[in-house]
């Protein structure tokens, strides 16, 4: 009988030599005698235990962490493949990282093979979509809106009004846009899901498609993901090819097809409308709103654009219907977002829970602290538009309105972890230098106020009249931040504000010849 | 010099070859960024010669086209090396020591970021963000991407894929 070996493929998990592992496998098995099947699954976010192998057995999946090829001949004579010896964590299930998680979104990543439809089938895909299909658009909407979902990419709009004006507008041509450029420092989760668990994307869209009466659909993927595109690219094509996609989707008189597009690198085209733009063929230059996307988006016709988790997380609203989905979470932050901890910490990875754990739960419980056995000094919470927290405020809890109140913002769910060593006015001043570097030139206050921005900070920095330049930077993000046409220009103040008000010490050091000013 | 490239580049073969990728996508909607992949894919770089064939292909003005091939931090006017090696310079990576990883890879490389070693080997990147924020430091050589890079690691990657020792010289 064979035995059933799960390697990840996560670029991640490639990235430390699963890749390796795996060859390794298959070439000893075979040394041994030994009738042994690899599968190749997605990460299960225990992204620091990598390459993390898993060996099928009588009593579930038992896990055997930080795997290294040398050692697979040794690891299969003390018995991994009864799931015994050296490297063993145990049940994959319940390890505490993975067990004290509230997995929905990311239910099957890890656990099935991405790229197969029957894998995916037998662990409840495309029960979302069989229900959506016996409902009406209005229905599904419904659904989505009191499921109280939120846009997973940052702004936390409600996803299901954002579908409600797409409905609600007649047109020949609608679409729905997949945002997955995934720019954000410390996220990975869309990459994630994309490649361990493509379908449920490809579904969700499915269900917006049908549910708004749009037959096309494009993903927008960042080229940073080289294997994320293949993944989805593969995982595309098997759907079409068993009508899951097409001029009738799983036997329906409903038609629908997506297409996947890389991004070239540019961090605005996160930004929505600069998406739109780009996936035009143009450059992503934002256009200012009115009108919305949902009312005038793709080519002019109403679109709904929306992040790969939103969209990842319907087929399970669909499946279980809005009051199991509505259940979870606090406030008006509903369900659960998939938090990313990164950065200078011991354990990374990504852990799915129910809104309004805190960053100290997250920080310290799952991730044991920073990597470097140093203090932690600051963390980033939302990428690099997003505040930098002392320790001392550990205690916020992760959702988007105490996020909001605390002057910060949850973004897309990352966290990135510093030690003591962070200079926190080079942080500032970084911020800036990024917006300048990634502003797509379309307003002032972004275009003109980044670069003066690198240009105060470095007077601060350098010790050149202090007070006056710490109240210029005060006018100037003040500026940015209410005149700036979109989130790139709106949101830089929030590093830097958030970096002079929590560490003002780092901006009244003594003055030494500083190499980077 | 980029002319004296280009020239040669563009010799009556490639622009053919070249004519085949553009027409191949110029149906596409918003077929401009897949054209110019393809290209870059199949180049190296996206050739002055080429434009005039997406002009034709896509009814788009030179300056449309040149304006969105230099927007994209991706795409290339000139040939880079044969290898291309991006490190990750985003919050996440700063966080576990990228820039000390920037000075030693430019060192011994012997080039700034964004310049190719004298050899033609390797081009040298910087990237904001490869998606691989929890084994920090990244890099990605040839779209291949590595984590929990130290000064060494990131030696035996260049050793093991770069067929000279780019930048022994210097």
């Amino acid at each position: 009988m064979t035995t059933r070996v799960f390697v990840p493929r996560d670029a991640a998990a490639r990235s430390v030599g699963a890749d390796d592992v795996a060859l390794a496998i298959a070439a000893e098995a075979h040394a041994h005698g030994l009738d042994v099947t690899i599968v190749r699954n997605g990460s299960r976010g225990m992204v620091w235990l990598e390459p993390l192998v898993e060996v099928e057995t009588d009593v579930g999946r038992v896990g055997f962490g930080h795997v290294a090829p040398e050692e697979i001949g040794g690891l299969l004579d003390a018995g991994m493949l009864e799931g015994r010896g050296p490297r063993r964590l145990g049940l994959i299930e319940n390890i505490p990282y993975f067990a004290k998680q509230q997995r929905l979104t990311f239910a099957r990543c890890g656990v099935v093979d991405p790229l197969s439809l029957d894998d995916y089938l037998a662990h409840g895909g495309y029960l979302g979509l069989t229900r959506a299909l016996g409902m009406t658009g209005d229905e599904v909407v419904t659904e989505v809106i009191e499921s109280g979902l939120r846009g997973r990419g940052g702004a936390g709009f409600p996803t299901g009004i954002k579908w409600r004006t797409v409905l609600g507008v007649a047109a020949d041509q609608k679409y729905i846009v997949c945002n997955a450029d995934e720019g954000d420092s410390g996220t990975f989760a869309d990459r994630m899901l994309i490649e361990g668990d493509p379908f449920t994307l490809i579904e969700g869209m499915t269900i917006a498609g049908i549910a708004v009466g749009a037959t096309r659909g494009y993903v927008y993927l960042r080229s940073e993901y080289p294997d994320a595109f293949r993944t989805l690219t593969e995982a595309v094509a098997i759907a079409r090819e068993r009508g899951y996609l097409g001029t009738s989707v799983a036997g329906s008189a409903h038609a629908f097809d997506l297409d996947v597009r890389l991004g070239a690198g540019a961090y605005i085209c996160g930004e929505e409308t600069a998406l739109l733009e780009s996936l035009e063929g143009k450059k992503g230059v934002i256009r200012p709103r009115p009108p919305l996307p949902a009312i005038s988006g793709l080519f002019g016709q109403p679109t709904v654009v929306n992040n790969v988790l939103s969209l990842a997380t319907v087929p399970v609203i669909l499946e279980r219907g809005a009051a199991a989905y509505q259940a979870f979470g606090m406030g008006r932050s509903r369900g659960t977002q998939p938090v990313q901890l990164a950065g200078n910490v011991k354990r990374g990875g990504l852990i799915e829970l129910a809104f309004g754990v805190t960053l100290r739960e997250v920080i310290e419980d799952f991730g044991g602290g920073t990597a470097t056995g140093r203090p932690l000094r600051a963390v980033q919470v939302g990428g690099p538009l997003g505040a930098y927290f002392p320790a001392s405020m550990l205690d916020t809890p992760l959702d988007y309105e105490a996020m909001a109140a605390a002057s910060g913002l949850l973004g897309h769910g990352g966290i990135v972890v510093f030690d003591d060593t962070v200079d926190l006015a080079q942080q500032a001043r970084f911020a800036m230098a990024f917006c300048a570097v990634e502003s797509c030139g379309k307003c002032t206050p972004c275009r003109i106020g980044s670069t003066r921005g690198v240009e105060v900070m470095d007077r601060i920095i350098a010790g050149e009249n202090r007070t006056a330049n710490l109240e210029l930077l005060d006018d100037l993000t003040t500026i940015m931040t209410s005149a700036s046409l979109c989130a790139l220009g709106g949101l830089t103040p929030i590093p830097v504000r958030s970096a002079l008000q929590h560490f003002p010490e780092d901006f009244s050091r003594p003055i030494v010849p500083i190499a980077t000013a | 010099m980029g002319d004296a490239v280009t020239d040669t580049q563009a010799s009556g073969g490639d622009v053919e070859r070249a004519r085949l990728t553009v027409d191949a996508l110029a149906r596409l909607p918003g077929a401009l960024l897949p054209i110019l992949h393809a290209l870059q894919d199949e180049f190296g770089y996206v050739d002055d010669a080429a434009i005039p064939l997406i002009t034709d292909a896509l009814n788009l003005s030179r300056a449309e086209v040149i304006g969105v091939l230099h927007f994209y931090h991706d795409f290339r006017t000139t040939p880079g090396g044969r290898h291309t090696l991006q490190v990750c310079r985003a919050e996440a990576c700063q966080a576990m020591g990228s820039d000390a990883l920037v000075r030693h890879v430019e060192e011994r490389l012997g080039v700034a970021m964004g310049e190719t070693t004298e050899d033609g080997a390797v081009t040298l990147r910087d990237v904001y963000c490869l998606g691989n924020c929890a084994l920090s430091p990244a890099v990605m050589l040839d779209g291949r991407l590595h984590g929990r890079v130290t000064p060494d690691r990131v030696d035996a990657i260049l050793n093991a894929t770069v067929e000279a020792p780019a930048g022994s010289t210097r």
